[in-house]
C-alpha cells in the first residue's frame, strides 16, 4: 500500500501557494492552456459563416479608414503608409485584445471557477493565447500587403521580431493576470481598461511616426519612452517598415538634408534589443507580483463570483 | 492505512459586506468606510479521513459543510491551516460545470477532461467509455446547448468519474437525472467503495450517512461538533438540529420546514369518489399522499374535522391513534380509516397538518381544504324522492308554506 501511496500526487492546500509551486502548476497545466485557447477561438467563430476571415477584416478596415483620414485628408506624408500602419497596428491589436480578454476572463468563466479546481491563472493566459492566434492570422494580411507592394523589409532587423513578441506577451500576461484578479473585486476594471486602452493607443506611435513626438519633446522624450508597448511597436516598424526617414525629393530644392521627415529612431539593432530587454525584465517582475496577488485573491474567487 | 485527506487546523473567513461596493465608483465614494464584516465560515478544525473509507459530512444549511468540501477540492483556499490530499481528487459539485454550450459533446469531453486534469492521450483512450456511460452515442457531435438537462448531467458525471479518482468528493446535488441513471451513478459510487477509494459525501440526510459511511463528521455553524463513528455523529447532528438557533424555542411560534409535503388527499367512502356525501355513522377513509425531501423521523400527522361554522368537532393525530410512526422517506400514503362518522347532517371540512413531535416545526398545513357532507338518506328522500303535487284550492297559509 505504501508504494502506491507514494506514487499518488499529493497536494497541499494552504492560504497562499508559494511562487515556485504556482509557476510549476501553470507549467503542468499547459495542456489546459491549449484547450482553453482553442475553446475561446472555437466559441467565437462557431456559428459564423466567415469565421476567421472576420479577424482579418478588422485590420483591413482600420487600414482603409486610417489611410483615408491620415494620408488623403490630413496628408501625413509617410511613404508606404499602409505598411507603416499595419506593422504597428497588428502588435497593438494583440496587446489590447489580449489584455481586455484576460481582464474579463475569470468573471466570464464564473461557473467554472465556482465549481471546479484548476490553476485559474490559465484563464487570463488563454485569452492572451487566443489573441496571439488572431495576431498570426492578421499577419497574413500584412504579408499579403508586403507581397503586393513588393516591399523590402529590413532583413537585418528581423531577428528583433521574436524578442519584441516575447516582450509584448510578457507584458500582456503580467497586466492580464493582475487585472483579472482585480476585476473579480472591482467589476469596473474592465470598463476602465477599455478607456485606458483607447488613450494608450494614441500615446503609442502607430498611426503617426515616433520622431514627430520625439522632436517636439526634445530632452523630455524619456517620459514618452516609458511606454513599454512603444518599444515593441517601434521594433516591428523598424524590422518590417524599415524606413528611418523619408528621403524627401523636395530636400534637394532647399539643399538641406535635415528637412527630411524623420520617422523612426535611428538606433541600431542593439539599441532596440536593449530597450526590449528592459521591457521584458520589467514585465517578468510585474508578472511575478501579479502571480502573488492573483494567488492571494484566488482562494476566495469561488465565493466572490 | 494512512490518511487520504488531512485537514489540519483549517479555518475559513469571508468578508461579508453589509452593502457591497463592487464597482470602482462606489468604492471611491465610500472610501474609508468599513468594507465589510469578517465572517467565520469554518472555525479551526482537524479531520483525518482514512484511505478507503466513505466519509459523511453532516450539517444543516449554512453549517460550513460545503465550504469545507470546496476547500478539500481546492476550489477555495483555507484562510489558515492546511489540507493535504493524497491521490487524484475528483469533485462532483455540479455536473457539467464548465461545459461550453456552443461546442459539441465531443469537444466538451476533451475540454472538461483537460480541466479535470486528464491528458489528451488519457481522454482519447477513455472517450468511447465516457460516451457509452453517458448513453450519448448518437448526440456526441451535437452542440451541447441542444442537450436536455438529463443528457447534460449524464455527460458531466461520465467525464467526472472517468478521471479515475483516488478521492471522490460528492455534494448532495447528485440526485439528478432520471431514475435509471441515478441507479447507474449509485452503482458507480458503490464500485468506487469496493475498489477501496476514498469518498467524501456532503449531505444533510442522516440516514444516508448511517447506511453508507464508515465515519462521519458534523459541522454546526462552522464548528466541528462531532467526528468519528457515523451512528454517534448522526445522533449529535439530530441534537444540534434541535438546538439550532434557527429552530424556535418552546412557546414561540413554530417554524415552517417544508421537507415533508402533503400531496393529493382523497376521501373514500361507500358512496364512491364522485359523491361527496356519507351517511351518518357511515365509514370514511382519508388517504393522504406525501413526499419527503429528507428523511423525517419525528413526524406527527393530525386530522381535524370542522363543521360548517368552522368549529372543530373532532381531532386526532397519529400519536393519539397509537400509530408507531417510522422514519418517513421518499413518498407514500397515510390512510386514516374511520369505521364510523357519528356526525349529524351537515357540511364538514377536514384540516390536515404535519408537524414535528415537539411541535416546534410545521412541515405542512392544509386548513379546511377537503369537504364532505353528511346526509341522512331518510331525510334526503323527504326532500327529493317524496313526490309532492301542489294544487291551489284555497288560499291557506299551509299551502303557501308548502309552495315555498
Amino acid at each position: 500500500m505504501a508504494s502506491t501511496s507514494t506514487s499518488r500526487p499529493t497536494r497541499l492546500s494552504t492560504a497562499s501557494l508559494g511562487l515556485r509551486e504556482r509557476i510549476a502548476d501553470i507549467w503542468r497545466s499547459r495542456e489546459l492552456l491549449v484547450a482553453f485557447t482553442r475553446t475561446e477561438l472555437k466559441v467565437k467563430y462557431k456559428n459564423s459563416v466567415l469565421g476567421f476571415v472576420w479577424s482579418m477584416l478588422n485590420p483591413a478596415l482600420y487600414l482603409v479608414v486610417f489611410y483615408v483620414v491620415f494620408q488623403l485628408i490630413l496628408g501625413s506624408g509617410i511613404p508606404n503608409f499602409p505598411i507603416f500602419l499595419l506593422s504597428g497596428l497588428l502588435v497593438w491589436n494583440l496587446f489590447s485584445v489580449g489584455l481586455a480578454g484576460a481582464t474579463g476572463s475569470v468573471v466570464a468563466n464564473a461557473g467554472l471557477v465556482r465549481k471546479v479546481s484548476f490553476s485559474r491563472e490559465i484563464l487570463p493566459l488563454a485569452s492572451i493565447g487566443a489573441a496571439l492566434v488572431h495576431f498570426f492570422l492578421q499577419a497574413i494580411v500584412l504579408v499579403i500587403a508586403l507581397l503586393v507592394f513588393r516591399y523590402d523589409v529590413a532583413f537585418s532587423y528581423l531577428p528583433l521580431l521574436p524578442v519584441a513578441l516575447l516582450a509584448l506577451l510578457a507584458l500582456a500576461a503580467a497586466l492580464g493576470v493582475l487585472l483579472a484578479a482585480v476585476n473579480v473585486k472591482l467589476r469596473d476594471t474592465a470598463h476602465f481598461l477599455e478607456l485606458a486602452l483607447l488613450g494608450w493607443f494614441w500615446l503609442t506611435p502607430i498611426v503617426y511616426p515616433y520622431e514627430v513626438v520625439a522632436e517636439k519633446l526634445g530632452s523630455s522624450v524619456w517620459i514618452y519612452q516609458l511606454n513599454p508597448v512603444m518599444w515593441v511597436v517601434l521594433s516591428f516598424q523598424r524590422a518590417i517598415y524599415g524606413q528611418v526617414d523619408e528621403p524627401v525629393a523636395s530636400a534637394s530644392l532647399s539643399g538641406a538634408a535635415d528637412t527630411a521627415t524623420k520617422i523612426l529612431p535611428p538606433g541600431d539593432q542593439w539599441w532596440y534589443l536593449w530597450h526590449l530587454g528592459i521591457v521584458i525584465a520589467a514585465s517578468v517582475g510585474v508578472f511575478l507580483i501579479a502571480l502573488r496577488f492573483f494567488g492571494r485573491a484566488e482562494g476566495d474567487f469561488a465565493e466572490e463570483l | 492505512m494512512g490518511s487520504a485527506i488531512s485537514v489540519r487546523n483549517v479555518s475559513k473567513h469571508f468578508t461579508v459586506a453589509h452593502e457591497r461596493y463592487p464597482s470602482l465608483k462606489e468604492r471611491v465614494i465610500h472610501l474609508g468606510r468599513t468594507q465589510g464584516e469578517d465572517f467565520v465560515a469554518l472555525h479551526p478544525m482537524d479531520i483525518e479521513i482514512a484511505e478507503g473509507t466513505t466519509f459523511g459530512l453532516l450539517g444543516h444549511n449554512g453549517s460550513g459543510k460545503s465550504t469545507l468540501l470546496k476547500c478539500i477540492a481546492g476550489i477555495l483556499r483555507p484562510t489558515s491551516g492546511e489540507i493535504e490530499t493524497r491521490g487524484r481528487v475528483a469533485a462532483l459539485l455540479e455536473l457539467g460545470a464548465g461545459f461550453q454550450p456552443e461546442l459539441t459533446g465531443r469537444e466538451n469531453v476533451y475540454l472538461n477532461g483537460a480541466i479535470l486534469g486528464m491528458s489528451k492521450r488519457d481522454l482519447a483512450r477513455r472517450f468511447d467509455e465516457i460516451v457509452a456511460f453517458a448513453e450519448l452515442e448518437q448526440f456526441i457531435d451535437t452542440q451541447v446547448r441542444f442537450y436536455s438537462s438529463g443528457m447534460y448531467v449524464r455527460l458531466g458525471f461520465a467525464i467526472a468519474v472517468s478521471v479515475d479518482p483516488d478521492i471522490l468528493l460528492v455534494d448532495e446535488v447528485l440526485a439528478v437525472g432520471d431514475e435509471a441513471f441515478q441507479r447507474k451513478c449509485l452503482e458507480r459510487v458503490e464500485r468506487f467503495q469496493l475498489e477501496g477509494r476514498t469518498i467524501v459525501v456532503v449531505t444533510h440526510a442522516a440516514d444516508l450517512v448511517r447506511r453508507i459511511c464508515q465515519a462521519a463528521a458534523v459541522l454546526h455553524h462552522g464548528n466541528l461538533v462531532a467526528c468519528g463513528d457515523p451512528g454517534e455523529s448522526v445522533q449529535v447532528f439530530r441534537e444540534h438540529l434541535r438546538k439550532s438557533e434557527s429552530r424556535p424555542k418552546p412557546g414561540e411560534a413554530p417554524a415552517v420546514n417544508d421537507i415533508f409535503r402533503i400531496g393529493t388527499v382523497v376521501l373514500e367512502h361507500p358512496g364512491g369518489r364522485s359523491c361527496s356525501s356519507i351517511e351518518p355513522g357511515g365509514p370514511l377513509s382519508v388517504r393522504v399522499a406525501f413526499d419527503v425531501d429528507a428523511p423525517v423521523d419525528d413526524l406527527v400527522l393530525t386530522i381535524m374535522i370542522h363543521d360548517s361554522e368552522g368549529r372543530m368537532v373532532h381531532g386526532v393525530n397519529t400519536e393519539d391513534a397509537g400509530f408507531r410512526m417510522p422514519t418517513v422517506e421518499g413518498s407514500g400514503e397515510f390512510v386514516f380509516a374511520f369505521a364510523q362518522v357519528p356526525l349529524p347532517d351537515g357540511e364538514y371540512a377536514i384540516t390536515l397538518c404535519a408537524t414535528s413531535r415537539d411541535g416546534l416545526y410545521i412541515y405542512d398545513w392544509h386548513e379546511q381544504r377537503y369537504r364532505f357532507d353528511v346526509r341522512d338518506p331518510a331525510r334526503a328522500l323527504a326532500s327529493h324522492d317524496f313526490p309532492v303535487r301542489v294544487t291551489l284550492e284555497h288560499e291557506t297559509t299551509y299551502d303557501r308554506a308548502l309552495q315555498r
